[in-house]
């Protein structure tokens, strides 16, 4: 048990001086996600069901192909900002530097697999 | 990780049945947590039968009967009986509120009587708040200048006294608090919706001089930005004040010094 005042304990560390950034940024790609979901939506939708020739033609006109890579980016950079919240609610100690870390690790994974799989359809 | 269920030694069990007094036709059940550091019990629920008849209409009312004419060791902080005070915060019928403004009519079935959520407890309806006390002391609930004093008083328009409006009735109950889940899983380091009600205060008081300060104080992941608008704050706030949009002003303002 350590002696400290109730003061010291409710400063603790002092302000990081940071969380506006995140915020903004989060403020920003549920903005661009608001466009760009139903933009993915109307120029995906058609393409389902329909052969890999189809497909790889659609995908080799820069519209599709951009919303698309957009859209996956944004979101998952979205989500990897989305999720580090999540983890710093609910988790405590060093597990929350841990599932952090692996959870942005996933997120710039999935990031390098959906350019990856668009720049292949669409060149 | 967040716990989810309560240790074993905080599990409540049932507690006592008082007698129910004889003679009486409009009775009502009051079902009131009970514990005491001193005999080594975890934690229980007490059932109380109160005379309507000869009770006054808010919960207080039954309360302090309660703890006349029933049962003295019942033990519950209270003091001005309308409100201004903020002492009897307690959790009735699964709201944080003031019992001495909240009517029992407004109650249907048994009147179930808790402390303040996921805070330590002294004894029976009594939290413990230092930690929330601190918490308001740190953001500095004082007007800060760095002018010379004038020879009379600082000036403010009646524009600038209204933006105060809404914000200076605070209490500092901890109802607000103690309903943010925010609150509960992190308080340790979220300032919660009451300390950052106040903080506002003075951020727009227009005579106080250390906005920058103070925004570069609340500038955190963790003192500010925990809360994610979830707005149990307003929702249960016995004088009807807005926590949710006084942090909502702040982050924008945040945002308002960088972009």
């Amino acid at each position: 048990m350590a002696f400290l005042t109730d003061r010291k304990r409710a400063s603790g560390l002092g302000a990081a001086k940071t969380g506006t950034e995140h915020f903004w940024g989060m403020t920003i790609s549920s903005a661009a996600l608001l466009i760009l979901v139903p933009l993915f939506v109307f120029t995906v939708g058609p393409m389902i069901g329909q052969d890999y020739e189809a497909v790889t033609v659609y995908f080799a006109r820069p519209i599709p192909a951009l919303v698309a890579l957009l859209t996956f980016v944004v979101a998952l950079v979205h989500f990897k900002n989305g999720v580090t919240v999540l983890i710093e609610d609910y988790v405590h100690g060093l597990a929350r530097k841990v599932w952090i870390i692996t959870m942005t690790c996933v997120s710039y994974a999935a990031i390098a697999a959906a350019v990856f799989a668009i720049a292949r359809l669409a060149l | 990780m967040v716990q989810l269920t309560l240790p074993k030694n905080s599990r409540i069990t049932r507690g006592k049945v008082w007698p129910k007094p004889e003679g009486v036709k409009n009775l009502r059940v009051f079902k009131i947590y009970r514990w005491n550091p001193d005999d080594g019990k975890t934690p229980q629920v007490d059932t109380y039968f109160v005379d309507m008849d000869t009770c006054g209409p808010m919960v207080l009312d039954a309360l302090i009967k309660i703890k006349s004419e029933i049962d003295p060791t019942l033990t519950f902080r209270r003091s001005c009986r309308e409100g201004i005070c903020g002492s009897c915060a307690m959790n009735v019928d699964g709201v944080n509120t003031l019992a001495c403004i909240y009517g029992m009519d407004e109650i249907k079935g048994d009147v179930k009587i808790y402390p303040l959520p996921h805070m330590p407890v002294v004894k029976d309806l009594i939290p413990d708040l230092t930690h929330f006390y601190a918490q308001h002391a740190s953001i500095m609930p004082w007007l800060e200048t760095k002018t010379n004093r004038p020879a009379k008083e600082w000036l403010q328009s009646i524009e600038d006294r209204k933006k105060l409006d809404g914000l200076y009735e605070c209490v500092m109950c901890a109802c607000c608090s103690t309903s943010c889940p925010s609150y509960w899983w992190n308080g340790d380091r979220y300032l919660g919706p009451a300390a950052l009600l106040h903080a506002y205060r003075w951020i727009i008081d227009s005579r106080d001089e250390a906005t920058g300060e103070r925004l570069d104080n609340l500038e955190d992941p963790f003192k500010l930005y925990r809360c994610h608008t979830i707005m149990n704050c307003t929702k249960t706030c016995p004088k009807g004040l807005n926590p949710a949009k006084s942090i909502a002003s702040i982050k924008e303002m945040m945002v308002e010094r960088r972009v």
